[in-house]
């Protein structure tokens, strides 16, 4: 699971806001060059969800020197773009889970896929 | 490249081993996969350069053949655990590039066994996530920009294709495409109409649907299958859609 892949996603829990960010508790991350686009990134930037995004990204230790806002984002500056770029495409989280704040309900991550799917008791 | 090149791309695709009648498993062949996608991006550039989601992924024909055509990043979506064990390693063992190469060198079929890492840049474009799509409790926002789908037909839960369809025009910002029985045709261009969305019928195939579970009695059935895109509008799907998916899933904010 990538980060974007991440911000894609809320908590299935009937008790949770849509908007709440899923904690992510790593245990196994792996790094994957992937090619740089800027007019991809561009748009993806526009489209996540920006604190989530940095505090996903800090919780992986790839979040220093993300601009603290989507405002604050300048598609000028390449150096910033790629720091961007690397922690939302290249790091992939294989083994862990995905932790929904309000209720502490684990989602477990494995081969690099959350399992955002609930129990019967649970629906 | 070629539709042809596409479809024998596809061809090294596994499908499900134990296929879920309940989710109406039946696999995507490579050659509708194919025409499917080859429509997407040839005639509407809906592919290449573009954020994808395949809902209801299976093990990943249309996912791998949407990387395969360019898209920037793919993401699989399933309920099911083991189809997805099965399209992650499909996404590992396709060469996408040895066939890029292939053409560019204007051979067709052979693709270099000796083929490197070639793979590995495609496989990360693709990701996967297991979410029940009728819960639809991801973030349902138009965060992709084209959704693709091979939806169950609605045959064993009803509905279910109509769900499918809802939760992709609530995920696009550009179209959704997907198939459906040639049957409920009429039913889908008048709910299209209704809500002032534009669907087109691309093509009308044949879904080849092999005798695979125990309660088909015939050895093969080919059922007649519309290729559909629905356009999404620049400001997005109607709120009163929205609605509507609301009150059938009272999460649905």
């Amino acid at each position: 699971m990538i980060l974007l892949t991440h911000n894609m996603l809320a908590s299935p829990m009937k008790e949770a806001s849509k908007q709440l960010h899923l904690k992510i508790e790593c245990e196994e991350k792996v790094e994957k060059e992937q090619e740089y686009n800027a007019d991809f990134l561009n748009r993806m930037i526009e489209r996540i969800d920006w604190n989530s995004f940095c505090a996903a990204a800090q919780s992986l230790d790839v979040g220093n020197g993300l601009p603290e806002s989507k405002e604050q984002v300048d598609s000028s500056n390449e150096e910033q773009m790629k720091k961007i770029h690397h922690a939302l495409m290249e790091v992939d989280v294989v083994k862990g889970s995905l932790v929904c704040t309000e209720t502490g309900r684990k989602f477990p991550i494995a081969a690099g896929i959350p399992n955002m799917l609930l129990n019967q008791d649970e629906l | 490249m070629k539709l042809k090149q596409l479809e024998m791309a596809l061809e090294d695709v596994d499908v499900f081993e134990k296929p879920k009648i309940h989710l109406e498993q039946y696999p995507t062949t490579p050659h509708l996969a194919a025409c499917f996608l080859y429509d997407a991006q040839n005639r509407f550039d809906d592919i290449e350069g573009k954020m994808v989601c395949d809902l209801g992924c299976g093990t990943g024909m249309l996912s791998i053949g949407a990387s395969i055509l360019g898209a920037s990043y793919v993401c699989g979506i399933d309920v099911d655990d083991d189809a997805l064990c099965i399209a992650a390693q499909n996404v590992g063992h396709i060469r996408f590039c040895t066939i890029e190469e292939t053409e560019t060198q204007g051979e067709k079929t052979e693709a270099d066994p000796s083929g490197s890492d070639a793979g590995d840049e495609e496989e990360t474009r693709i990701k996967m996530a297991t979410v029940a799509v009728e819960e639809r409790r991801w973030r349902a926002r138009a965060c992709y920009d084209t959704v693709i789908m091979n939806p169950p037909f609605g045959t064993r839960c009803k509905g279910m294709d109509i769900i499918f369809l809802l939760s992709g025009l609530c995920l696009a910002r550009r179209a959704v495409y997907s198939m459906h029985k040639t049957s409920t045709r009429e039913h889908l261009l008048k709910k299209a109409a209704q809500y002032g969305l534009q669907m087109e019928v691309l093509a009308q195939l044949k879904f080849d649907v092999p005798a695979m579970y125990d309660f088909h009695k015939k050895s093969n059935v080919v059922i007649e299958v519309d290729l559909i895109r629905i356009e999404v509008p620049p400001s997005g799907v109607p709120p009163s859609l929205i609605t509507v998916i609301a009150s059938s899933h009272s999460w649905f904010a």
